[in-house]
């Protein structure tokens, strides 16, 4: 795991700097409200949607308890079908077996496609102290790229950036990595999407070598797929001689079936689109199509950690649609970056923590980025109970032996406030009643300020802490997760269902 | 459980002294699963529920599913024609005409009728040796499917015959697809499936090359062709 993160503020003190950006702040809550909405429209096409839910959250759980079993499987098919397996415990393992492979076909420049496990990995950092430089093709992580600058969303990582900064990074970067910006180059999405695309071809058609994650590995039959929009990805899979996948071990499905719940899922959920343009799917080598040596790096690199915790393990589930980003009041304010981490926003608050472990203040304060409204969990598309994993974060913190007091103070502040619903409903009405006096904060008196701290009063007074709790609460039927009581009754949230 | 040899990782020890990364992570897997019952053999996978649709349309229709078809792919901005077998020829040549196709690349399967009424156009067929710069070169790849997808305005290809390698309905500018309707297509995803073989190169391909990146605004053709024609041939 790359620890480069120790220097990081904690998420409170990044989200008050970011919260205070009304350019970073429009950006956002444009697109998140855009997707939001054209993403509830794509799942309304869909009636039986609780239902795939419920099958791809079975699914994902089934072959995490049998993980072992499908990851020999797995192996064993990929190893046939002519790709060769690593396996690989940390991030510098993983970034060391993609660098010696990488080495020995005596390249020097490697074209890669938008993966979540390499930038968990820090792998183009690692690259670069070997001497290879890792071309992002994906638009969104070429802008990043280009502007030296770090992803803020799991699926539209520039979304903090506007089309005239865009614009701008182009015209002054693009010539010192390959062809240049078109002079004059204006504005519109068309004309920049237009030089990315120029820019980009020079790299795919010389490439020799290309690095990607994965969306899903096939245990039966050894198959990986990857889904994408722009073509980027297809110009990695098919054109060069070697490709690497870095891929978590939990990305794994049983069988070719199992993909028919999740390719209705995740584009829905993801674009808001009935299918996404292109999937690409590949088995070991083919002779004559695609890349002649095929390499798959299993990556652990916290997994089987947060495997072990039988709350927590649920969050492995996740395919990174990003929806629990785009309906999360505070991403929409605090932004990505925040997070400290390749994860953001609401999965970002639980996977990161349990992947790194809680020692950092930055990992620490991770539980605590929520108001725990329950959106994520209503639109997450494998159910993951992301509300019940932050209080059980949040009580790894406060049991933390050192430190950590405030969030200790936090969480109990938490905890009786989702007891008591009387008073968070008078605790609210304070709030709205002197807003205008308390702009930027909620006045939680005492230790609960840490635990509100990144939060926005508009958001509290839009949609009630409680309302929003008891309406999460009272949609849990149906998904397998073993928490729901499907009660609108807040005596019973108190009694039977707050999360302990 | 077959156990295939651990692979060597690149610098990874694998003396009988050190276990290897892949024992590390195995045992690391069965030790954090100590709470789930285990029992001997493979997973029984019956628990996981399948009560979700086959099909969101009805499968019995082939004109509504053909009319789907077309809805869905213009939804993502592919332009639909449609055709008898005995007008394709024609209506290919016209398209390519429109388009202003002066060189086609054409799997080594593509019926040769298809491209009867085509004058002064270039075809070449493709061969394990045509590099990507060449196919750079190129106006435009047609191809046939092994599938198409109604409720998602899919189109499924497996690099069979007439459709060829991955890298041709990639690079070149212009993809024009010809879907048999209404005997290839299928209602959906789980409809689709059964029909496909995972173990072939399997590019889906819904609506032209597309970004959102920038402000969210959808602009056609980042990567791969900028404009797709799909001619729906009904006997
Ligand atoms: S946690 Fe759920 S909603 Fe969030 S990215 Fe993962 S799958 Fe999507």
């Amino acid at each position: 795991m790359s620890r480069t993160d120790l220097g990081m503020p904690t998420f409170p003190q990044a989200a008050r700097v970011s919260t205070k950006d009304a350019g970073l702040r429009a950006n956002l809550t444009h697109a998140t409200h855009t997707i939001r909405a054209k993403r509830a429209a794509a799942v309304a096409e869909l009636p039986d949607w609780p239902r795939l839910r419920a099958a791809g959250a079975a699914v994902k759980d089934h072959t995490l308890r049998h993980l072992d079993h499908y990851l020999l499987q797995l192996e064993q098919a990929v190893t046939q079908a002519g790709g060769t397996v690593h396996w690989a415990t940390t991030a510098e393992e993983a970034n060391r077996i993609t660098a010696d492979i990488i080495k020995a076909t005596g390249e020097t420049e490697v074209v890669k496609v938008k993966s979540m496990a390499t930038q968990e990995t820090g792998l183009n950092e690692a690259l670069a102290h070997h001497g290879i430089t890792a071309y992002e093709t994906d638009l969104a992580e070429l802008i990043v790229q280009l502007g030296d600058d770090k992803p803020s969303h799991i699926l539209v990582p520039a979304i903090h950036k506007n089309r005239t900064e865009i614009r701008d990074i182009f015209t002054r970067t693009m010539a010192a990595w390959g062809r240049p910006a078109p002079d004059d180059l204006h504005d519109t999405p068309a004309e920049l999407a237009e030089a990315a695309r120029l820019h980009l071809r020079e790299k795919f058609l010389r490439a020799k070598v290309a690095v990607s994650g994965a969306n899903f590995m096939i245990a039966e039959t050894g198959t990986l797929v990857v889904v994408e929009s722009e073509g980027n990805g297809r110009m990695c899979l098919t054109l060069p001689d070697t490709l690497i996948s870095i891929v978590g071990i939990e990305k794994t499905i049983p069988t070719f079936r199992d993909l028919d719940i999740l390719l209705q899922t995740l584009p829905r959920s993801s674009t808001a689109e009935r299918m996404n343009p292109y999937t690409t799917m590949w088995t070991g080598t083919t002779p004559h199509d695609g890349p002649r040596n095929f390499h798959l790096v299993l990556l652990d690199n916290g997994r089987t950690d947060t495997l072990a915790d039988t709350t927590g393990r649920q969050a492995l589930r996740c395919i990174r649609c990003s929806a629990c980003l785009n309906v999360c009041p505070v991403y929409e304010r605090a932004g990505g970056h925040a997070y400290g981490s390749a994860y953001p926003g609401p999965i970002g608050a639980i996977l990161t923590p349990q992947l790194r472990g809680t020692s950092t203040p930055l990992d620490a304060s991770l539980p605590y980025a929520s108001t725990l409204c329950g959106a994520c969990y209503d639109v997450c598309p494998v159910a993951i109970d992301i509300p019940e994993i932050l209080v059980h974060l949040r009580e790894r913190v406060a049991d933390q032996k050192d430190g950590h007091r405030a969030e200790r103070t936090a969480m109990k502040a938490a905890t009786w406030l989702l007891d008591h619903p009387a008073a968070l409903s008078a605790t609210e009405r304070a709030a709205s009643a002197t807003r205008r006096l308390h702009p930027n904060r909620l006045p939680v008196p005492g230790p609960g300020k840490a635990w509100s701290d990144a939060r926005d009063l508009p958001d509290v007074a839009a949609e009630s802490f409680r309302a929003g709790w008891k309406k999460a609460r009272g949609a849990r039927t149906g998904t397998g997760t073993g928490t729901g009581t499907g009660t609108n009754e807040p005596k019973h949230d108190k009694d039977k269902d707050t999360p302990r | 459980m077959t156990q295939p040899a651990p692979s060597t990782s690149p610098g990874t020890p694998t003396s009988p002294e050190t276990p290897s990364s892949r024992d590390i992570i195995l045992a690391r897997i069965r030790a954090a699963l100590s709470d789930v019952p285990r029992t001997p053999g493979p997973p029984d996978t019956s628990g996981i529920p399948r009560d979700y649709l086959q099909a969101h349309v009805p499968d019995d229709d082939p004109t509504a599913l053909t009319d789907l078809l077309a809805a869905h792919l213009t939804d993502y901005r592919a332009h639909v024609h449609r055709t008898t077998t005995g007008r394709l020829p024609q209506v290919l040549a016209e398209l390519l005409a429109t388009r202003r196709t002066r060189t086609t690349v054409i799997p080594p399967e593509l019926p040769r009728e298809w491209l009867a009424r085509t004058t002064g156009i270039t075809h070449t067929t493709d061969h394990p040796h045509l590099t990507a710069t060449q196919l750079d070169g190129i106006d435009t790849v047609i191809t046939g499917c092994a599938l198409a997808i109604a409720e998602t305005g899919t189109l499924v290809l497996d690099a069979g015959p007439d459709q060829g390698r991955r890298i041709l309905t990639l690079v070149p500018d212009h993809h024009v697809c010809v879907v048999r309707a209404p005997q290839q297509i299928v209602a959906s995803v789980p409809r689709a499936l059964p029909h496909l073989d995972p173990t072939r190169p399997l590019t889906w391909i819904s609506g032209p090359s597309a970004t959102s990146d920038i402000e969210l605004s959808r602009v056609e053709g980042v990567h791969g062709p900028r404009t797709l024609d799909v001619i729906l041939v009904s006997a």
